[in-house]
């Protein structure tokens, strides 16, 4: 619902990246969300990793399904090609697009009630399926747009506004997606952009379903005393298990870094993730570690954050259906039709 | 009991196999209908099968006709009753004078037959057990024993079947040997113990031409790959599901890059029918030719997606292969019960383009030409089949392909374009006033052309919005874009009887042959009607003028309320008394018998006997 025209206005001296372009060329239309609303930092976290990763904005398709979440891909990259889709369905619209055109960035963005509740099995069957993508869930354990129901990412036990208690089970995405061999899997939390920019950037980066639950505070209907998805309960209980720095390119690692501290993986495309240890203990590689480790820590009512698992010889989807390297959306008659004579053996053969 | 004569006919007649399913019997029962093809006798095979994987009742039914009459025709001439869970209502349905096949290695009581038929029976178990040791070729075989039975008894060249038995198992010499040999050993025993042949024959004919012998499923899979379809997204569903394996195999051998051995095309089993048009919708958006193909459950499943892409304009082809419904229905039965669901499916206003095919011929046709309907129209396009088409082998014309066809992408704006000067890209703008706006594939232009998609009104250059006259302008844009689709769709077809007359008949898809052979033996009754097959909605002007011209017209359709009817009524304001219903709705194929009693029967009420002839 953008109402408001964006100045298009920017200042010259505004720093450019290596493809020559600035912040503004990665922003989108006016936000129409609540002030104050975590989507809004995710957004903005989005257009940072575009920048900082120098991606060329219309090679990025947006895709979304229905909500609060959904409606951000309206709020940056303006020169992507968007789809808001149908509640729920973001998954499959996006792995379609992605079977058509395996050369464009797929950012999926969604909500807990997108893709916790209506959507769960998209969710978890795009995930299985290894679809290269960045899947971003922008999770504030509430229905915002319909005024505050709870969702099911909700803990048991906290309370909406109205004071009612939530008496089911959480679903958490990233303990799906762990178990479901996601090969990027990430939590954040809107508040902490140091933290979640270059998670972001280094799940763009990355070739195979990357999942990342960012818990996002709704402003308007869950930020209250009694929820578990405030900014104040989530700042108080939020456990960082590393920091990441995304090296892009021939980039020498300029930090330095005390021995031992440091886990660094190479992804598939070169890009190499520095992942500082905050707990000393804690292995971004193993994936079975992760579960348990978040299962533990959840037990204990902390918010377990960072990049929990990452395997960086991950395979996708089009590696599994062994499809031709070239855009299946470029080929053409020449490329797919058979032709009369082929036919005709064809017609021979049933006779 | 009335004494018949045993029925006598050449080349036309109905033989009915009556089986167990999973007994492996349907590959031999597919033998003898090839083996009388190969006389140059056109056959017509269905088969009638249940929703079963093994144990329950399942029936092969082959037409012999020479006279090319391909719908069912309705009743049984030989009756090959291998079942004896369906024995009483198997004997019961053959025609006086009919023919009994059964296997007599148990003796059954005199009661288990009927004194108006020609009972024959082979001890088929007993040569089989004779024979083989294992309990898997038993079975196997005795369906292979069985059919050189009916050889000697029908006088089928045994050459012949022994050349298809080769063409099957080419390679595997030991399968073919074991197969001919099992031929001659039930042909040799009817040959030594039966008089042969039987009233029922085949001879030589040369009347199949160079027609081929194709599954209606199978022939719309091989059009989507024509037709450029690069993305099949599907979940299983009977009688759909062998679209999908079929696309599945004709891209195994003819879409794989000669060099590197990869695919071109993509094909996902999806986790239901949503997350299916979901990839669809997706890859079409996304600029790539994609279908899904499924049956009636599948379409109520899929509405929500259906009415993005009709708002937001977003090409896609579902393959609907009906079957009886509502809800679950009859999985296996076939009926044409989808067309106002599909015509209208989706909340809000909404249209959708159907596509009629008659046979496996047009099915590939069309399916091949709905990837250019949906990149033109930018919208849904309906390919409907139904089982009795799609899962049924049927005698159609071969297969045409020009060379020289490209495939019409539709209004597709590239970067180049929108570098224009002076260019203004709208994404629905109509630019050209036929209510298709121009498109643009994501990833086209670093700074120009790009969107939002939404489901959401918005107004002609995708903003949204919620303005009233912005939304009407929207949809009355549409309304004028399917106005366009009218005369880019398949025209109807009309044929003429040889007499003028005030009578019309329209009918549509599987329904084809029964009504072509319907309308001979109406005229044998002295009624004369003018046809029209309709093959696609929306209607052609001339489904109006046809109607228009005669004092009223029947409207034959294979479900309980005359669906294709109701929508003539409602898109083209007819006076729904000019149309009269003729409906077939019980799951079976719809026949030319019934066409033809159901429509001379309400002709011959027309009659009118004056009164003072009838006083007197």
């Amino acid at each position: 619902m953008t109402y408001i025209a964006k100045p298009k206005f920017q200042h010259p001296g505004l720093p450019k990246n290596e493809l020559g372009y600035t912040h503004r060329d990665y922003e989108g239309k006016v936000s129409t969300l609540c002030a104050g609303c975590g989507h809004d930092s995710i957004t903005a976290s989005i257009i940072e990793a575009c920048y900082e990763l120098s991606i060329e904005p219309h090679r990025v398709a947006k895709i979304s399904g229905i909500g609060c979440s959904s409606k951000t891909p309206d709020y940056f990259l303006g020169n992507s090609h968007g789809f808001n889709s149908v509640h729920g369905r973001m998954p499959s619209v996006l792995t379609g697009a992605n079977l058509a055109n395996r050369d464009l960035i797929y950012l999926g963005v969604s909500g807990d009630g997108d893709s916790a509740s209506i959507g769960f099995g998209q969710f978890a069957h795009s995930i299985r399926r290894a679809v290269n993508m960045t899947y971003i869930v922008e999770n504030n354990g509430v229905y915002g747009l319909t005024k505050g129901q709870f969702s099911a990412t909700a803990d048991r036990g906290s309370k909406s506004k109205k004071g009612v208690m939530n008496t089911d089970n959480a679903i958490d995405l990233v303990a799906i997606a762990l178990q479901l061999g996601a090969s990027f899997v990430a939590r954040s939390f809107s508040g902490d952009k140091s933290q979640l920019v270059p998670l972001i950037a280094a799940a763009v980066r990355h070739k195979g379903a990357a999942f990342i639950d960012v818990i996002s505070p709704c402003i308007a209907f869950n930020n209250h005393a009694g929820s578990t998805k405030s900014f104040d309960y989530v700042r108080e209980h939020n456990d960082a298990v590393n920091r990441l720095d995304v090296l892009t390119g021939r980039d020498p690692i300029t930090v330095e870094y005390a021995p031992g501290t440091v886990q660094v993986v190479e992804q598939h495309d070169g890009t190499r993730l520095a992942l500082r240890k905050i707990d000393a203990d804690y292995d971004a590689n193993d994936r079975l570690a992760a579960m348990t480790f978040l299962q533990k820590h959840a037990a204990k009512g902390q918010v377990v954050t960072g990049l929990l698992y990452v395997d960086p010889d991950a395979e996708d989807l089009h590696t599994h259906l062994e499809t031709v390297e070239t855009p299946l959306n470029t080929l053409e008659a020449k490329d797919l039709c058979p032709g009369s004579a082929a036919l005709e053996k064809i017609n021979a053969s049933l006779r | 009991m009335s004494v018949k004569s045993p029925i006598s006919s050449v080349n036309d007649f109905v033989v009915r196999f009556a089986n167990v399913n999973g007994s492996g019997s349907a590959s031999a029962n597919e033998l003898f209908a090839r083996s009388i093809l190969r006389h140059g006798v056109p056959v017509s095979p269905r088969n009638i099968f249940p929703s079963n994987i093994q144990g329950l009742p399942t029936w092969y039914e082959v037409r012999v006709t020479e006279a090319g009459h391909l719908g069912a025709r309705g009743g049984v001439d030989l009756m090959v009753a291998m079942n004896p869970q369906t024995w009483d209502k198997d004997v019961a349905s053959i025609e006086p004078g009919g023919y009994l096949f059964y296997d007599s290695t148990k003796p059954m009581p005199s009661s288990k037959f009927r004194a108006d038929i020609t009972v024959i029976g082979v001890p088929l178990t007993a040569i089989a057990n004779s024979t083989y040791t294992d309990p898997r070729q038993r079975q196997l075989f005795k369906n292979i024993i069985y059919l050189g039975a009916l050889c000697a008894l029908l006088d089928l060249d045994p050459k012949l079947v022994e050349q298809l038995i080769g063409e099957q198992y080419k390679g595997k010499e030991k399968l073919l040997s074991s197969n001919v040999h099992a031929l001659h050993l039930g042909r040799d025993w009817a040959l030594q113990n039966l008089k042969c042949p039987i009233g029922l024959q085949v001879k030589k004919s040369d009347k199949v031409g160079d027609r081929i012998f194709m599954e209606g499923n199978s022939a719309a899979a091989l059009g989507a790959v024509y037709g450029g379809a690069t993305v099949c997204a599907w979940y299983p569903i009977t009688p759909s599901s062998s679209v999908a394996e079929a696309f599945t195999s004709h891209c195994k051998k003819l879409r794989h890059d000669p060099e590197t051995g990869k695919a071109k095309y993509a094909i996902v089993q999806g986790e239901d029918e949503l997350a299916s048009i979901g990839i669809v919708i997706g890859a079409s958006w996304n600029g790539a030719r994609a279908f899904t193909a499924t049956s009636g459950p599948g379409i109520s499943l899929m509405t929500e997606f259906i009415g993005l892409s009709y708002f937001a304009e977003i090409p896609a082809v579902i393959m609907n292969i009906q079957r009886a419904g509502p809800s679950t229905g009859m999985p296996t039965r076939t009926q044409q019960c989808d067309i106002i669901a599909c015509a209208y499916a989706s909340h809000g206003d909404t249209k959708h383009v159907l596509l009629f095919p008659e046979d496996p011929a047009e099915a590939f046709e069309f399916a091949a030409q709905s990837f250019d309907l949906a990149d033109r129209l930018q919208t849904m396009i309906f390919l409907m089949l139904d089982l009795d088409i799609g899962m049924n082998h049927r005698l159609c014309r071969p297969l045409k392909w020009d060379d020289a066809r490209q495939y019409d992408r539709g209004k597709v704006m590239t970067a180049e374009m929108l570098d224009e000067p002076g260019r203004d890209f709208g994404r629905y703008l109509d630019v050209d006033g036929d209510g298709i706006p121009y498109r643009t594939y994501p990833g086209t232009h670093p700074t120009k052309g790009s969107f939002f998609t939404r489901g959401t009104s918005r107004d002609r250059y995708a903003r949204y919005s919620e303005e009233g006259a912005i939304y009407a302008d929207n949809m009355q844009r549409l309304v004028r874009k399917f106005e366009t689709a009218q005369d880019m769709v398949p025209r109807p077809l009309q044929a003429n009887s040889a007499k003028p007359t005030k009578y019309g008949v329209i009918y549509f898809g599987s329904t084809s042959p029964a009504m072509d052979e319907a309308i001979g033996i109406l005229e044998s009754r002295g009624h004369q009607l003018d046809r029209l097959r309709i093959r696609a909605f929306p209607f052609h002007s001339s489904v109006a003028s046809f109607i228009a011209d005669h004092d009223f017209v029947y409207v034959v359709e294979q479900n309980r309320d005359g669906q294709l009817r109701q929508l003539i009524v409602n898109e083209n304001g007819i006076d729904p008394v000019r149309l009269v219903p003729i409906l077939h709705y019980d799951g079976t194929p719809i026949t030319a018998r019934f066409i033809a009693n159901a429509i001379g029967d309400h002709q011959d009420h027309l009659k009118v006997t004056p009164l003072r002839k009838a006083v007197s």
